[in-house]
């Protein structure tokens, strides 16, 4: 399972397994709920990991970051893709 | 009444859906007093206890048993408790899956399988299930898990009679494309106690194994994810059994018992609530069971004054009655426990005992430990 290079062009989507969830009884945070573990994304984290929905490519999601956010599209763009492999890496997204 | 503070909702919920099995495996953590087909609950009625267990906060259920394959309304149940927003974890030994069933389940909403195994060699393995032919199927069911696109857990149940094959083990889960593999030590009460003489492993095979997950652990990173503690009767303090009694995990069992431990039914002097007579949120909240052990004003000494009090919560209950007779007793996986001689006791007497087993089945009562 070596995570493949993330491009503008991927689609990624949340692996086999990997759900993002309300946590209603805890304050209405949200978790990632995978294979025996799971976590509570930081802010920054859940703001990407709501747009991956399996159509958008990783262009669309920067997109979709940059007309909400103030600041430079290659920044977002930059941070984006270095979090998409981390999350790829661990497992909870696939391409 | 003993908890301090605001109660946290629970976590999981280890749905205990039937006791029938095709395996008869000695270190059942099922109770020996096992439960009938007949008092088993019924769907709709699990299905409500699984809309319960999310309103309270409960997110991931794990189906278990017993074998939960043997119900026939499996595939209901995990629609079921997916519709109520639940993670879906089942736990199984996989013998009764065909593609079929495997297909049945993923269609319904089945997000995670863990398979166990009794070793790497299939005639020991066999003769530990008490299944011939067992560990074959097994296989096949890893195969139809992947190929349904289940991501797949391996949980290996090690003992003195298959830890020195941990290393094929290992290489097992590997093959059968699992992620992660649980290298789970046998824990000692109930059926497992019945043959602790039996499966007990030395200290040497111990410390090889520890290395062995060390080194396992390092050159498959990022491939397959190994979980492993080290047993009680070679450590030197308790784990935090359930992660604390009533604090992140209850049970249900086949015939509707609410446990804050799967083998909270071994303790004299609780009464478990039905769930079919009592809203879940009630029995977590302020059930007597539940509250019994929560959280760490029932402790006597030495854990009431311990810096670990709140970290290990003592230990496991049910350890601490089948070992001491006392049910609030310190664990005597813990070295502060006057106790705690008894384990390194079993350590030797069960090196040179015999290897034949008691094997778990229905009307069986389990004979006292050897």
């Amino acid at each position: 399972m070596t995570a493949a290079a993330i491009a503008g062009a991927t689609v990624p989507r949340l692996a086999r397994g990997v759900r993002l969830r309300e946590d209603a009884a805890r304050g209405g945070r949200w978790v990632v709920m995978a294979p025996e573990r799971m976590f509570v994304p930081d802010e920054i984290a859940l703001e990407v990991l709501r747009l991956v929905d399996g159509a958008r490519s990783v262009d669309a999601i920067v997109d979709a970051l940059a007309a909400r956010f103030a600041a430079p599209r290659a920044e977002i763009a930059a941070d984006v893709t270095e979090m998409l492999q981390d999350l790829a890496a661990k497992g909870v997204i696939a391409t | 009444m003993s908890a301090a503070g605001e109660i946290e909702p629970p976590l999981g919920l280890l749905a205990e859906l039937t006791h029938r099995c095709p395996l008869r495996c000695p270190y059942c953590s099922n109770p020996v007093a096992l439960a009938r087909p007949g008092e088993e609950m019924d769907t709709a009625a699990w299905a409500r206890v699984f809309r319960e267990a999310a309103a309270l906060g409960v997110l991931q259920v794990h189906l278990s048993g017993g074998e939960p394959t043997a119900r026939r309304d499996l595939p209901e149940l995990v629609r079921a408790a997916s519709e109520a927003g639940l993670y879906t974890n089942l736990i199984t030994a996989g013998v009764l899956l065909d593609a079929a069933k495997v297909e049945a389940l993923a269609a319904a909403g089945l997000d995670h399988v863990q398979l166990s195994v009794q070793d790497a060699a299939p005639a020991s393995a066999d003769r530990i299930g008490g299944l011939a032919g067992g560990h074959a199927r097994k296989l096949e069911a890893a195969r139809l898990v992947r190929a349904a696109g289940l991501p797949l857990t391996l949980n290996a149940v090690v003992h003195r009679q298959n830890l020195d094959r941990l290393p094929d083990l290992i290489a097992l889960a590997l093959a059968l494309g699992a992620g992660r593999l649980e290298v789970a030590h046998v824990q000692y009460y109930g059926w497992a106690l019945a043959n602790r003489a039996a499966l007990l492993p030395t200290r040497a095979q111990l410390d090889a194994a520890t290395a062995t997950v060390g080194a396992a652990r390092a050159a498959h990173r990022g491939r397959l994810v190994i979980d492993y503690v080290i047993p009680d009767y070679h450590a030197r303090r308790p784990k935090a059994c359930m992660g604390g009694w009533g604090r992140r995990v209850l049970a249900v069992t086949p015939a509707g018992k609410a446990l804050p431990c799967h083998a909270a039914e071994s303790l004299p002097g609780l009464a478990f609530p039905d769930v079919r007579e009592v809203p879940l949120a009630e029995i977590w909240h302020r059930s007597e069971a539940f509250n019994r052990f929560r959280g760490t004003a029932w402790m006597p000494e030495p854990c009431r004054s311990c810096d670990r009090r709140a970290v290990d919560f003592g230990g496991c209950r049910c350890q601490a009655f089948a070992l001491t007779g006392d049910a609030a007793a310190t664990d005597p996986a813990c070295e502060l426990s006057p106790h705690h001689a008894l384990l390194d006791l079993a350590v030797r007497e069960a090196a040179g005992a015999e290897e034949g087993f008691t094997y778990r089945e229905m009307g069986r009562a389990a004979p006292p430990p050897r």
